[in-house]
């Protein structure tokens, strides 16, 4: 059930992506683009994507626990560091030059062509040297 | 153009309807980068099958409805260097940051989250600037 539940939430994220022109990469360096032919439709996205999450915090403050079992997710630190900065230039940055972020880049694969296999892998490979850079950046310090 | 901003809101409203299932059905935030980055460092096995369900929608969907739409030009760069050095970017800065469009900004802004309203301005910034450096400046894209 948690699958089938997990396949739907993904279906719609994946529908979602797709029927709004977000596996475009033209719209969304167009919309970070202000010096460029400014493309707005991102914000419709983003402003359209809120609103049922908005409602659905709301509703979770209403239940003790998910309908499917398990708890809620826990209350993150509500503090910013380094890591939450510094790897979020990172990924806009990424993100600006290829047009392409997690999701939709997963929701373009069967259809993108090999442009969208290349950064997917790539961002893969990122995702799993992480946990070494980390120890690696860890480390420096004691090494200095 | 003003039919874009409606397919966008319609696309959005289905991103939000997906995050609010995985929220509250299964209890987890819809965040891409955290799904796909658990299954790849090994942190998030214990979902396994939940997380790749996820996906699985993910990758289904357009498969069914790009038949209605006949063809669709992501305009993606044929730089695989560009590609490349922009996967590594996103794939690395989203696990560092714990998040990326979907889990800071599209569940994080609307729960108040303070980290997610901080990441979604420092991404766009940071999306705005790599746009003009290197569209405008470099001419690489």
């Amino acid at each position: 059930m948690r699958n089938l539940f997990a396949f739907i939430a993904g279906g719609l994220f994946g529908a979602g992506l797709f029927v709004s022109g977000m596996t475009d990469t033209s719209k969304v360096q167009g919309w970070l683009d202000v010096f460029g032919a400014w493309d707005p439709t991102l914000a419709f996205v983003m402003g359209g994507a809120m609103i049922p999450m908005f409602i659905a915090w709301r509703l979770r403050e209403r239940r003790s626990a998910p309908v499917l079992g398990g708890t809620f997710p826990p209350t993150p630190p509500q503090k910013l560091d380094r890591g939450l900065i510094g790897g979020s230039v990172m990924f806009g940055m990424g993100w600006g030059l290829a047009g392409l972020c997690p999701g939709p880049s997963v929701a373009s694969l069967s259809y993108g062509g090999t442009g969208h296999w290349v950064f997917f892998a790539a961002m893969i490979a990122g995702m799993a040297i992480t946990p070494n850079l980390r120890r690696l950046l860890n480390k420096a310090p004691a090494t200095a | 153009m003003e039919m874009d901003w409606i397919w966008g809101l319609i696309g959005g409203l289905l991103i939000g309807t997906g995050g609010a299932v995985y929220l509250l059905a299964n209890g987890r935030i819809m965040g891409a980068s955290g799904i796909i980055g658990g299954l790849v460092d090994g942190t998030g096995l214990a979902q396994k099958w939940e997380r790749l369900a996820f996906l699985a929608g993910v990758v289904v969907l357009p498969i069914l409805i790009y038949p209605y739409y006949g063809h669709v030009d992501t305009h993606v760069s044929d730089n695989w260097a560009v590609l490349i050095a922009a996967g590594l970017l996103v794939g690395v800065g989203t696990r560092v940051a714990n998040g990326c469009t979907s889990g800071h900004g599209v569940c994080g802004i609307p729960r108040l989250s303070l980290r997610g309203i901080a990441a979604t301005m420092v991404y766009i910034l940071a999306g705005g600037v790599g746009v003009v450096l290197f569209r405008h400046i470099l001419g690489v894209i």
